[in-house]
């Protein structure tokens, strides 16, 4: 019992962070329609990022509670920036032409940003993991059963990252159906040129909706860096590739949807790994998106629209 | 009507009998290949060069059959290269210790290659066909993430089965491919590609990659010849996983990665969404590119250091080829053209029988 407990635990704070990565994906996927494949690794470079201010902090400021929110505001307006150029430069230019090529732009993107992180030209971090400094000490905060050796482990970081995933996912859901912004939002993800007509400055919320998008993936891979205690260039291609199959379970485009398909991901992988196969991990995450994609082809909360001619 | 006069530019010379027109091109190109496997018996690079050339010649020609022409877009060729790869490869180690008595070794290698490439390559073909099947109900961007997520799952299939020696990969496959023989199956591939434009099969394949419920209003059996594109393809993709098998001394699951996926999908992308010889060019011109680039840098002597980063290079780069060519040229170096339309006017060329 207390084994499936820990699952469960595990489950549900692996789950946290694929959420917090696919609400980033739901949103842009929600106002452009473009499956954003860079966004893992604008999360990998938040990180990064979040490493450099650590590292430049020294050790006793970084893990001091101002020091871990400059950490945390660095990354995630670093990405933010970076999202606004990747918009403004790679995707703005292709939005009239069929969607594909701003996916082959995505992917591209993605390539340049994860290998060219692997280099070890210049200030390039080089292809080896490194170590993510402990700027939250791990604690238990909850345990069962022996205090020594216990059943049950609830760490202070996965609650941490729960309510702080819970927090933003209401906050997103505020932001798209309760502001005048989101109110835009949603017009300009309907037709954004029959939106642009009716006076809605389009090009600035796309912007800002990238901007927002960013930001997470960079709070988000900070929260798995210190639960993971390592960067590596390429994390960002699996874990956004996870968080994106997370999004499309749970029906991309729709907030509440990326949350419970994150969390489901992350207790179908949890359960599959401690009850029959740990090699078989990155497999059983596909293996579930194809099975959901085939009953559902919308995702769980997605409904699929008419194709119109 | 450009894509269709694009597809019917059939270069057949008007001089030939019709009983002959349809073999002619095996004629031609098998003796021509013969030659040139013996012209370069003796030198062992340039026989690996072409073959790894070949292979990807192979996998971009197939995958255009699937991107380019049916418009599916599809990011997990590496997959079924893997699956062709193993079992053509299994099969080899299988049949290792039998010879045929009464052909010469060489050729009895060369037929027991065969039939591990058709092994390979028709164990692929379903599982093409098993990827097919979804874009019944994907489309777009989905069938994309479904075709990686299938690429990934073979690989970690094939990473943690005993009889594919898991993460180590096989070795000791027999080392019997050939020039003539990776040749043979470019010819092959290329003939196939440019059959398939032709006909009223690809028609349809073409109706379908420029407007998909417009082409099933109009009677195309969309789902149909869908499946029957991934099936063909993943074939192709099979038999060059099995050509790598057999000149490469170890296969094991990190040649098959996204990575390699991605590589193919570029090759693609940059010769032209359904253009066969722009994936040719393509092929061509990203394989000899790292050499090229290496054997410049040790050239220029000191550098050494840069030439061994030129396989850290090629990532990026393609990334960034892809970004600046959706942003110059979406269609791809010759859209879908063939190279014997893009050819400058001034050149005189014969003039097309309609």
């Amino acid at each position: 019992m207390s084994e499936f407990i820990q699952h469960l635990i595990n489950g549900i704070s692996a789950g946290t962070i694929y959420a917090l990565v696919a609400l980033g994906y739901t949103m842009v996927y929600g106002v452009l329609k473009l499956i954003n494949f860079a966004h893992g690794d604008v999360m990998m470079v938040g990180v990064y990022m979040g490493y450099a201010t650590a590292f430049g902090l020294g050790r006793q400021a970084q893990s001091s509670p101002w020091g871990v929110l400059l950490i945390f505001v660095v990354a995630m307006g670093g990405c933010a920036l970076m999202g606004f150029l990747i918009e403004r430069f790679a995707y703005r230019p292709l939005r009239e032409k069929p969607r594909l090529t701003a996916l082959i732009t995505a992917i591209g993107i993605s390539f340049t940003l994860s290998y060219g992180f692997q280099l070890d030209i210049g200030f390039l971090p080089g292809s080896a993991p490194r170590a993510f400094p402990q700027i939250i000490q791990p604690s238990q905060w909850f345990t069962l059963g022996d205090p020594e050796f216990p059943d049950v482990v609830v760490w202070n970081w996965q609650v941490i990252s729960l309510v702080l995933a819970v927090v933003l996912m209401a906050g997103l859901q505020y932001l798209v159906y309760g502001t005048r912004f989101g109110r835009a939002m949603r017009a300009v993800s309907f037709d954004h040129r029959v939106a642009a007509l009716m006076g809605i400055p389009t090009d600035r919320v796309i912007s800002v909706t990238f901007m927002i998008g960013s930001a997470l993936a960079a709070g988000a891979g900070l929260l798995y860096a210190i639960k993971d205690t390592s960067v590596s260039p390429l994390m960002g291609l699996y874990v956004g590739l996870k968080a994106f199959v997370a999004a499309v379970i749970g029906g991309i485009g729709n907030v509440p949807g990326a949350m419970v398909g994150g969390l489901l991901l992350g207790l179908v992988e949890e359960f599959v790994v401690g009850y029959a196969a740990s090699t078989w991990r990155d497999a059983v995450a596909f293996g579930f998106l194809i099975l959901v994609l085939l009953v559902r082809p919308g995702g769980l909360f997605g409904r699929v629209a008419a194709e119109k001619v | 009507m450009r894509t269709a006069s694009a597809v019917s530019g059939s270069g057949s010379p008007s001089g030939v009998p019709a009983s002959l027109r349809g073999i002619l091109p095996v004629l031609v190109a098998v003796p021509a290949l013969l030659v040139l496997d013996w012209l370069l018996s003796n030198s062992p690079f340039a026989n690996y060069l072409l073959s790894i050339m070949a292979v990807n010649i192979i996998l971009a020609v197939s995958l255009n059959i699937v991107n380019g022409m049916t418009g599916q877009f599809s990011i997990g060729h590496a997959g079924f290269m893997a699956v062709g790869a193993y079992l053509a490869g299994v099969t080899s180690l299988a049949l290792k210790d039998v010879a045929l008595s009464f052909l010469p070794v060489a050729v009895s290698d060369q037929v027991f290659l065969v039939v591990a490439l058709l092994v390979g390559g028709i164990s692929a073909a379903l599982a093409g066909f098993l990827v097919g099947l979804p874009s019944l109900r994907l489309r777009g961007d989905y069938l994309a993430i479904v075709t990686l997520g299938f690429g990934e799952i073979i690989r970690v299939a094939v990473t943690n089965t005993e009889a594919f020696g898991r993460a180590l990969g096989l070795s000791g496959i027999p080392q019997t491919s050939s020039v003539a023989m990776v040749g043979f199956w470019v010819f092959l591939v290329v003939l196939v590609a440019r059959r398939i434009a032709g006909s009223s099969h690809g028609r349809s394949l073409w109706a379908i990659r420029e407007d998909e419920v417009a082409a099933e209003a109009m009677g195309v059996n969309t789902t149909g010849y869908k499946v029957r594109a991934f099936v063909i393809s993943s074939f192709f993709a099979g038999v060059a996983g099995g050509l790598f098998a057999h000149f490469v001394p170890i296969i094991n699951p990190g040649s098959f990665t996204f990575v390699k996926s991605m590589e193919i999908v570029v090759m693609v992308v940059l010769g032209g969404l359904g253009s066969t010889t722009g994936a040719i060019v393509a092929a061509v011109f990203l394989t000899l590119l790292p050499e090229a680039l290496r054997s410049a840098f040790s050239a220029f002597g000191s550098e050494s250091n840069l030439a061994q980063q030129v396989d850290q290079i090629r990532m990026p780069v393609y990334g960034l080829l892809l970004v600046v060519l959706m942003l110059s040229r979406p269609q791809g170096l010759f859209g879908t053209k063939e190279l014997w339309e893009v050819i400058p006017r001034w050149i005189p060329r014969r003039r097309k029988g309609m």
